[in-house]
């Protein structure tokens, strides 16, 4: 599969159209669609309107953006004008979304074709897609196991070539961990680089939209497409979109980037040799590495588990049956609220907004929502002091390569524990990015992690293409 | 109306109070009252999925102007979402303000001279407007609900003020009072009607010295009347639940303002747990010296100031006129007063005519020039204009505009010369013998009796003054 940034300019050169490339995305859809359960909905007609509107946009010689006519996944949980957005849940099914998100508006400006909806794990609470009310996605690598999650049908989309980037969230290392499990770049920005207005709020303190590509160049790329301030949502960052194409072949020359104990420490045995191999080859790219240890963030996890909880269990309530989605009818209003949300949503959303609901309840609120609030500034605090050291930190990005169906389905803190590693950053607000480097058991993909302070994008980049390079991928 | 003796009750308010601002707080939305239902929304007021709100600077314009006028402290703010299930709240959640409001303390002097203190008044958004069908009217037993979600997110204020009023009408003193500096703000149009203010009273009672009681808390009060005659229910009620014995409840009753009476409306058992957490989709409010400074600056005088002004124009002003004075200042409409002062006119009469004849067509003031005002009053005082006279220009000057001589002439309103007046005067003395040997021995009430003579034969055109001159100059 070629490149969004080949893509783009073989569409803007006349080498190709984007009708054509098009074309090629829905065959490779059609494809496979049926047998890894990626799209939910694929939007052929939308799809083909904004491909015409870039062909003739180029036949009357405008200049089109940088996405000129690639075609682009979205995970379901991003709204789109007109397009059924479900989050993989019954509560939303067939539910059109009357506005676009910021992120939908920025890809159409800069020429992207979206081509459809991607399955998640619903409400995007999950690690590995399994949790989506429209059956599990399976990972296109080894179709037995996961894609990982919850933004694994994004993950999926652009691993079977049916598009070559994609978008999903990423709360807890939903967008990282299945990049990871799928051989991809995934990346998690700063907390405010790019506007959360129409993303379906799982916790909004934590939740932000990246790119998913087979290329850092290409996730620096769509990166710098839907970055930026956006007025609609005040956590928005104030500056404009930063430059991170110009920098991705910058090096890590004279970088100083630290290794991380409690970044892979407990992980197989695979990944540490992975993530040791990726420090060497940051080294003798001409980093310093420095071996640290961030004691704190043995705490995340457990923090990470009763906010981000807490805040779905708020951010849910609106899906009441009142005014859209699911209603099931009762003789009551309060009784239509209870059979609607009994029905309409899944054994996991309806833990996690248990564990919120009770996390934020009075009495309990202090040893548990408060406590983890303290957690996350010490966290913050941690990586502060790690960045007065360093400038970028390394370590894995999941404890091992994709699992199998139902391996981790039994037990939920199995489950949680793969976000062990990406949690963190995530409680910063940080940006951290995972990108292919080696492979585990059975020949399958292992993601390193890459982080670094807010609005580092562009170094993590850098320092992304050097392994990416040394992963025999010039 | 007074307690048993012995018996003291303790009330404080909260009062929340729409702002007039042009949207709504968290959206671009209009922010109007009577619009077809559910016109004025948008994806962030309906709460839908992915949307997010962002703060309305001239919500915080206003809250900042209601805080610098009762006294407080406007310090750094945040948002918290009260959680709560009800179909007319769209997110299922309420933004408000918890533990750091914009504005901290201060207080409000009422009219008789005391202080209510305020604890806080904070920023947070009105839910949609629920209309139950069926049953009683309200959400249980009804057949079915509409919902209308113009209102969903209008800015309001709640203002808490502390436990420190003693009496209903006290509490009723306060609430005017305060819709007049919310009036005066430019925040609120002050239209209890119209939901605009709406009050809840936290009331307890106590035998005097005593500590304070066990409170309840009636909701959703929304005149002055029915805030007066709720709270003396609730403390009679209160008071005779204990003297039977009993035991007040901590629970939020309801006022039924048909049968004058409360009702239990929830206990504090059944109380929602409103699980309050810092709003993730929203950032710090702090407004920085030079806002401050320049919501102050905008900040026009207080009723209270205005009204001790006003006070001032008068000789000796009697109870009614301290009275015309509120109602002049309530509705704002001072102006016409001080015209008439600046052109050494009498403040007393001005005072009379827009406390009446101007509070009577408060909707087309308008209309009425404070140069016509000023000429129709001084028309008045030199006599050219019967009292009667007067205000039937004014009448017309409200309705149509215009030039008050012009008016009047317009009208016929010539005054009766003093020839003529004499002979009316004469005629009368003389088919009233009794009468007018009465008045000739001193009874000056009988002056009246002449007076109104003259205005049914003149119908009207006379002037009172010219008429007693007539009588004395005979006497």
């Amino acid at each position: 599969m070629r490149s969004a940034t080949q893509i783009a300019a073989d569409v803007r050169s006349g080498a190709s159209s984007a009708a054509a490339e098009l074309d090629a995305s829905l065959a490779a859809i059609a494809a496979r669609n049926d047998e890894l359960n990626v799209f939910l909905h694929v939007d052929v007609e939308g799809a083909r309107a904004a491909a015409a509107e870039v062909d003739a946009a180029l036949a009357r010689g405008e200049s089109v953006g940088a996405l000129c006519g690639v075609p682009i996944a979205i995970k379901d949980n991003l709204c789109q004008v007109g397009v059924p957005t479900t989050c993989s849940s019954k509560i939303l099914e067939g539910w059109r979304p009357p506005y676009n998100a910021t992120v939908i508006e920025r890809l159409l400006a800069a020429g992207a074709v979206p081509v459809g909806k991607t399955n998640l794990d619903e409400f995007a609470m999950g690690s590995s897609t399994e949790n989506s009310a429209f059956g599990p996605t399976r990972n296109p690598l080894d179709p037995t196991r996961v894609p990982g999650g919850s933004s694994g049908g994004s993950a999926a989309a652009v691993a079977a070539h049916m598009t070559s980037i994609s978008l999903g969230s990423d709360t807890g290392g939903s967008i990282r961990q299945p990049a990871a499990l799928c051989g991809l770049v995934g990346v998690k920005p700063t907390y405010g680089l790019v506007s959360r207005y129409g993303l379906i709020a799982f916790a909004s303190s934590l939740d932000q939209i990246g790119p998913f590509a087979t290329t850092v160049a290409d996730a620096a790329l769509v990166l710098e497409v839907i970055a930026g301030h956006d007025e609609r949502d005040s956590t928005s960052l104030p500056e404009p979109s930063p430059s991170l194409v110009a920098h991705v072949n910058d090096g890590v020359a004279g970088k100083k980037i630290g290794l991380v104990r409690e970044l892979f420490d407990g992980a197989d045995e695979s990944v540490v040799t992975a993530v040791r191999a990726a420090a060497d080859a940051l080294g003798a790219a001409g980093a310093e590495i420095v071996e640290l240890s961030l004691p704190e963030l043995a705490l995340t996890l457990s923090a990470y588990y009763l906010i981000a909880p807490a805040e779905a269990s708020s951010n849910l309530a609106r899906f009441d049956g009142v005014r859209y989605g699911l209603r099931v009818d009762a003789p009551d209003v309060t009784a239509m609220m209870e059979a609607t949300r009994t029905a309409g949503f899944g054994a996991e959303v309806k833990r996690r907004i248990m564990l919120g609901t009770y996390a934020l309840s009075a009495g309990y609120y202090d040893a548990y929502y408060g406590q983890a609030l303290k957690v996350r500034t010490l966290t913050i605090a941690a990586f502060t002091r790690a960045y007065q050291q360093v400038d970028l930190l390394l370590g894995a990005t999941t404890p091992s390569v994709a699992f199998a169906f139902g391996a981790k389905t039994a037990d939920p803190m199995a489950m949680y524990l793969n976000d062990v590693f990406t949690i963190p950053t995530n409680l910063a607000g940080d940006p951290a990015l995972s990108v292919p480097f080696g492979t585990g058991e059975a020949g399958l993909p292992i993601g390193v992690q890459l982080l670094g302070p807010g609005r580092s994008e562009a170094g993590l980049f850098a320092a992304a293409r050097v392994l990416e390079i040394a992963d025999g991928r010039p | 109306m007074t307690l048993p003796d012995g018996w003291e009750m303790v009330v404080g308010l909260e009062v929340h109070t729409e702002l007039l601002t042009k949207s709504k707080l968290f959206c671009g939305c209009e922010n109007h009252f009577g619009s077809e239902p559910n016109t004025n929304i948008c994806p962030v007021c309906l709460g839908l999925p992915g949307s997010l709100p962002v703060l309305n600077r001239e919500a915080v314009d206003f809250a900042m102007r209601i805080g610098m006028a009762l006294h407080s402290t406007v310090a750094p703010s945040t948002f918290h979402r009260k959680n709560y299930f009800y179909p007319d709240q769209s997110k299922d959640y309420q933004i408000s303000q918890y533990d750091l409001p914009i504005n901290s303390g201060g207080y409000l002097d009422l009219p008789d001279g005391s202080r209510v203190s305020i604890e806080r008044a904070h920023l947070e958004e009105d839910t949609g407007k629920s209309t139950h069908l069926g049953g009683s009217g309200r959400l249980a037993g009804a057949e079915s609900s509409l919902v209308d979600y113009n209102r969903c997110g209008v800015p309001l204020v709640e203002i808490v003020s502390g436990p420190d009023i003693r009496s209903a009408a006290q509490a009723r003193a306060y609430a005017a009072e305060l819709r007049g500096i919310l009036i005066a703000t430019g925040a609120s149009d002050g239209r209890l009607e119209e939901g605009s203010m709406r009050f809840d009273a936290n009331v307890s009672v106590r035998r005097s010295g005593e500590p304070f009681g066990t409170r309840c808390e009636i909701k959703n009060l929304n005149s002055l009347r029915s805030l007066q005659r709720a709270i003396d229910y609730e403390a009679l009620r209160q008071i005779d639940l204990i003297e039977d014995g009993g035991v007040v409840r901590q629970e939020t009753r309801h006022w039924d303002e048909g049968r004058g009476e409360t009702s239990t409306l929830r206990v504090k058992e059944d109380a929602d747990d409103y699980r309050y957490f810092r709003d993730p989709d929203l950032v710090d409010l702090a407004p920085d010296q030079a806002w401050q400074d320049r919501v102050r600056a905008a900040l026009g005088p207080m009723p209270a100031e205005r009204r001790a002004v006003l006070v001032s124009l008068l000789v000796d002003p009697s109870e009614a006129q301290r009275d015309a004075v509120e109602v002049v200042i309530d509705l704002g409409l001072e102006r016409y007063v001080h015209a008439v002062a600046a052109a050494s006119g009498d403040a007393g009469l001005a005072l009379a005519r827009v406390a009446n004849e101007l509070a009577a067509d408060v909707e087309n003031v308008s209309n009425l020039t404070s140069e016509a005002f000023v000429t129709t009053v001084s028309m008045e005082q030199r006599g050219d204009l019967s009292a009667t006279q007067a205000k039937r220009v004014l009448a017309e000057l409200l309705i149509n505009g215009g030039e008050p001589r012009a008016i009047a002439t317009a009208l016929g309103f010539e005054q009766l010369s003093a020839d003529s007046l004499g002979t009316t005067v004469a005629s009368l003395i003389e088919a009233n013998p009794d009468e007018w040997q009465r008045y000739r021995e001193g009874d000056e009430k009988l002056a009246q009796f002449f007076i109104g003579q003259v205005m049914k034969l003149t119908k009207g055109q006379a002037n009172g003054k010219a008429v007693i001159a007539e009588l004395q100059a005979r006497r």
